[in-house]
């Protein structure tokens, strides 16, 4: 079988897109709404990054917010980034801007305070976010090899189906993708808990391996730490419904998704640059936006989330395909779910013909087909915080 | 449609793929369970006796304790079995310590 090939946009960093956004950053709290007002007026070229940080926080949460941001401003699938500031907070706007800069991109700052105004700013950021779209919208696609593709690997509202039909359809993706010489992120660190051993036995070499299990006990040391018994947060009161009973269970399952095979070559921090071939471990919470956020901020252009029960996330740059192996959820949740794979459960199709039938939606999102949380028009946006905001 | 699934040799409990009502039989190997209490579509059967401290096993690895002796053929869940991860419950000050889950360093993967 031929290598696959997409239609992509190459960036002067040498990096892949699979969309071509103007990104539209606010860089606090304060000047978010100037920012969805206006990607809101440039849609669908230009999309914000609403957040409720920015100010207020201490160090390292600071270096968080500033680093998430700053990694969605290099992303690939932007073309051009407009920073909306306010003027007084602690995220500098002209950080961003230059990271944007340094990966070849256009970008501008408008600031609130020194336009005189959310009016004025708004009108003039408007105008620069309409010349920089229309100068995107002349950029063609191109001919691009998948091995350029880093996969976010994502479930949530799981369910017994996830573990059994999605998942491995999702992890067989992810292993034929890495064949490629592509790469995928995983997250969700306390999603692993009671599956690392799996994990730690693809690692190279006991350093690799040995950098997951100490972020697997961070996690486990955090919760340990408050005096509770996780459950009812992990497994969620929905999972528990549905038949899963402990983390473990969940985590066994849930680790399919990132192959059954491909070697464990990289953990990175939230929303670190993801540089390595092979299957790389994110550490993120379990919560869905904020992991979405932190794998895409790593440089995945493209997530499959696999859900039992029905999910409506989505990114603001990045394509969120929606998969489950829940015929019921299939149904009565359509208008979310891009590929329907219940028939690995009864019968009607071998795992292997739904992988095939995923990895071909994988390569069509990425040449520009839009997914149901893009056509409906979810981009859920949270940067992860661990401290208090002061 | 087989009403249940096994996921991997020597697991001790399946999954129920339908609801299944008393009585029904499952054959399979070793032997035959006949199923004892309705069990939920998505839910675990057990195959076999487990212990009370014992391991239940599904996807070929523990998932957990059996918090009392469970018969074939009934349900497995919340009420009969608990995890032995992130049990912040369970522990006291004067063992947490002495867990060599807490004494690791945490900020080796953090960039600041």
């Amino acid at each position: 079988m031929s290598a696959p090939v997409f239609q992509g946009y190459r960036r002067p960093d040498e990096r892949v897109g699979v969309r071509n956004h103007v990104l539209v950053v606010p860089t606090v709290i304060c000047a978010s709404v100037v920012a969805e007002r206006v990607a809101a007026a440039v849609a669908p070229v230009a999309t914000a990054l609403p957040h409720t940080a920015g100010c207020g926080q201490l160090g390292p949460d600071m270096h968080t917010t500033h680093d998430t941001l700053a990694a969605y401003c290099r992303h690939p699938n932007v073309g051009a980034v407009l920073v909306i500031a306010l003027g007084c907070e602690q995220v500098v706007a002209q950080y961003l801007a230059d990271a944007a800069r340094q990966a070849g991109k256009p970008a501008q700052v408008v600031a609130i305070q020194a336009e005189g105004g959310t009016v004025r700013a708004t009108a003039r950021a408007t105008e620069i976010a309409r010349s920089m779209a229309a100068d995107l919208e002349r950029v063609p696609r191109e001919r691009c090899d998948v091995s350029s593709l880093i996969l976010s690997v994502k479930c949530g509202g799981s369910d017994y189906t996830s573990g059994l039909a999605s998942n491995p359809a999702l992890g067989r993706v992810a292993d034929r993708l890495v064949d490629l010489g592509g790469s995928a992120v995983l997250g969700e660190i306390a999603e692993i808990m009671g599956a690392e051993h799996l994990l730690a036995a693809r690692a190279p070499n006991a350093e690799t391996a040995g950098r997951l299990l100490r972020v697997i006990n961070r996690v486990e040391s955090e919760a340990m730490a408050l005096g509770l018994d996780i459950r009812g947060t992990q497994p969620s009161p929905g999972n528990i419904r549905g038949g899963l009973t402990t983390i473990e269970e969940k985590s066994l399952g849930a680790t399919h998704k990132g192959g059954e095979r491909t070697p464990l070559a990289d953990v990175v921090p939230y929303a670190g640059r993801i540089t390595q071939k092979g299957l790389t471990v994110m550490d993120t919470p379990g919560l869905d936006v904020e992991s979405v956020t932190g794998m895409v901020g790593g440089g995945a252009q493209v997530v499959v989330f696999t859900t039992g029960l029905g999910t409506p996330t989505g990114n603001p740059i990045a394509p969120v395909i929606k998969i489950t192996g829940n015929a019921r959820t299939a149904g009565s949740m359509a208008d979310n779910i891009d590929l329907d794979v219940s028939g690995v459960l009864d019968n009607r199709e071998t795992l292997a013909a739904a992988a095939d039938r995923l990895f071909d939606e994988v390569i069509a999102v990425c040449s520009g087909r839009a997914t149901a949380a893009e056509r409906l028009g979810f981009r859920e946006f949270a940067i992860h915080r661990r401290n208090p905001t002061i | 449609m087989n009403p249940v699934i096994v996921i991997s040799t020597g697991d001790n409990v399946a999954t129920a793929l339908e609801t299944l009502e008393p009585g029904l039989v499952l054959a399979g190997s070793p032997g035959s369970v006949t199923v004892r209490e309705r069990i939920p579509r998505g839910h675990k059967i057990a195959l076999a006796v487990i212990p009370a401290g014992g391991a239940v096993i599904k996807y070929g690895s523990s998932i957990g304790t059996a918090t009392s002796e469970i018969a074939p053929g009934t349900h497995v869940h919340t009420h009969n079995l608990s995890s032995a991860r992130g049990r912040g419950d369970l522990a006291t000050r004067a063992d947490l310590p002495q867990d060599g889950r807490i004494a690791e360093p945490s900020d080796d993967v953090r960039p600041v």
